[in-house]
């Protein structure tokens, strides 16, 4: 029941895009966005679904996986949608009661979302094709100039890292104890929500007291194999950019600079 | 009459995904009424799914569950009824705990039921005596209380529940020699007194051999042997094929006996093995235990 729920929604694989080093990736990613909202013609827009598509095209990873990232942001795009189509003042189009809808209106309610869509599905491929434990080494390379402000990046990771590797053990235990407090006879299903609030005592104290428990004794673990944070600490597996980062980073660089080319010399419509 | 009845019992977890994994596979027995049966296979052999489908917890995905000839998926809404008939304690049951005074932790299920507090108060004095807990300790914190004393007052607040099927998942596991021989001398007393079916699932061969009657060996995800404790030892060969251990005294037994020593095959106990020697010694030769 618990276990269906999918956390880290890495899809393992061989393409080209898993392969990728995981800094470069976050940085594409981050181009990437930059790109759907520098974009202000349609023709620039093609460029930017081209892309994903191309993207998805290469990853391996299942279209419908598209749909199912999209599914959470449903009510931000339709909310998006509404509010632009209706608030956007300019040539009416349709006019009734107190809604008028303008074609400025309509043209960036599509426009937006759109880019919403590229944008959850552009970034959920980020997610499809780096597991956690990489994606957060890669954070952590990534952010370690702000060391020298005295952020604890690598703290900050190891904290990352550590809530990701617990998810699946949290999610059994609090199965287990479910089940056990249910053969005591636990009403978990019926009642009011106050009624379903108390029930639910019984399984978060357990669950509190184990979650303490095995950070205590995962704290201790890391002691004994002499962990002390970040000083002098090497990394078993080196992130190496290799020249399938660079033909990456080349045709992402090309596609910003198409969408700015676009945006310079086609007339702007939004 | 039996009081828990299975009938081609199967439970597929993740049916329809990739995943899909038989963990129980056309089981069907028949469990009679104050047995106390031993209940082993090793890990992964389908007996924790087994046992949370005899209080419905798990639902078969396919078969029938019969407790007290009723079956217990006819009105899914009274599930909770048959968790009270059939009381399940966990692997690890200290882990359950959560009241602020043992006390209170031992009344959840009983509580549960909606009994009257005079009632409840009387079944959480009987648990706790029947586990050894001492008075004093009743109003102590569970969480104060050492590993073993927890366990015993998880076990309680089951038994306080007063089940006809009182099912234990390894009880034992994770307690000194000491602790394991008390919680099951107690749990063979608790029986003995109540008269109602206890089935314990195990790893040991020794402690299954010593405490119950009948044993229900598990092999992937299938009932491989369901007999009186000395039918399932005398083929303690199968049971090694298995992979799993059967009692050291079996063992030495069977090996005498294979090298051609007057001995019976299907020792299993050390007491029954000092009669069967002092039997062959004194000449008698050859004769069952």
């Amino acid at each position: 029941m618990l276990k269906d729920i999918t956390i880290g929604q890495y899809f393992p694989g061989r393409s080209v895009l898993h392969r990728l080093d995981p800094r470069m990736k976050i940085l594409l990613t981050i181009g990437y966005i930059v790109m759907l909202f520098t974009v202000s013609n349609p023709l620039g827009l093609c460029v930017g679904i081209v892309f994903l598509i191309f993207s998805y095209a290469i990853s391996g990873i299942p279209p419908r996986m598209i749909t199912k990232s999209l599914k959470p942001v449903i009510p931000i795009i339709i909310f998006t949608t509404v509010l632009n189509m209706f608030f956007v003042q300019g040539d009416p189009l349709f006019d009734w009661w107190i809604f008028h809808i303008s074609r400025q209106g309509l043209l960036t309610a599509v426009v937006m979302t759109i880019r919403i869509v590229c944008l959850i599905a552009g970034t959920s491929l980020l997610t499809y094709t780096t597991s956690p434990i990489t994606l957060t080494d890669g954070l952590e390379r990534l952010m370690k100039p702000l060391k020298r402000v005295r952020f604890p990046v690598h703290e900050l990771s190891m904290m990352m890292t550590i809530a990701l590797r617990f998810i699946p053990t949290l999610i059994e235990e609090t199965d287990k104890i479910m089940s056990a407090q249910k053969a005591r006879g636990a009403d978990l299903e019926s009642g009011g929500i106050m009624q379903r609030a108390r029930a639910l005592v019984p399984i978060l104290i357990p669950l509190f007291v184990s979650a303490f428990r095995r950070a205590d004794e995962l704290a201790l673990a890391m002691e004994c194999r002499c962990y002390r944070g970040d000083v002098g600490r090497t990394r078993m597996k080196q992130l190496h950019y290799s020249w399938q980062d660079g033909v990456a980073a080349a045709v992402t660089a090309a596609c910003i600079g198409a969408v700015i080319a676009v945006n310079l010399f086609a007339p702007v419509i939004f | 009459m039996s009081v828990i009845k299975t009938e081609h019992l199967t439970h597929t977890y993740s049916q329809g995904t990739s995943y899909e994994k038989a963990a129980v596979s056309d089981v069907s027995l028949e469990i009679g009424r104050g047995e106390m049966i031993g209940v082993i296979g090793h890990t992964g052999s389908g007996k924790s799914t087994l046992i949370q489908h005899f209080n419905g917890l798990l639902r078969p995905t396919q078969g029938k569950i019969y407790v007290d000839g009723e079956d217990i998926w006819e009105k899914p809404k009274e599930i909770r009824r048959i968790r009270f008939k059939v009381g399940l304690v966990f692997q690890y049951p200290e882990y359950q705990l959560f009241e602020d005074t043992v006390y209170k932790d031992i009344a959840f299920g009983p509580r549960n039921m909606g009994l009257s507090e005079e009632e409840i108060d009387q079944r959480v004095r009987e648990a706790a005596l029947f586990v050894g807990l001492k008075p004093h300790q009743m109003e102590k914190s569970p969480f104060e209380l050492s590993g073993g004393q927890k366990r015993r007052v998880a076990i309680a607040g089951v038994i306080a529940m007063n089940p006809e099927v009182l099912i234990l998942d390894e009880p034992t596991a994770g307690l000194d020699p000491k602790g394991r021989d008390r919680i099951l001398g107690q749990i063979l007393a608790y029986h003995k007194e109540q008269k109602n079916t206890i089935l314990l699932v195990s790893h040991s061969m020794e402690d299954v051999a010593k405490y119950t009657e009948k044993v229900l060996v598990m092999n992937h995800s299938r009932v491989a042997m369901f007999d009186q404790v000395e039918k399932v030892f005398s083929r303690s060969r199968e049971i090694e094929a298995m992979g799993l251990a059967v009692p050291q005294v079996s063992r030495v037994f069977l090996s005498l006996s294979e090298k051609g020593w007057p001995v019976p095959s299907n020792i299993y106990t050390v007491e029954q093995a000092k009669n069967a020697l002092e039997q062959v010694l004194s000449g008698g030769g050859g004769v069952h235990a």
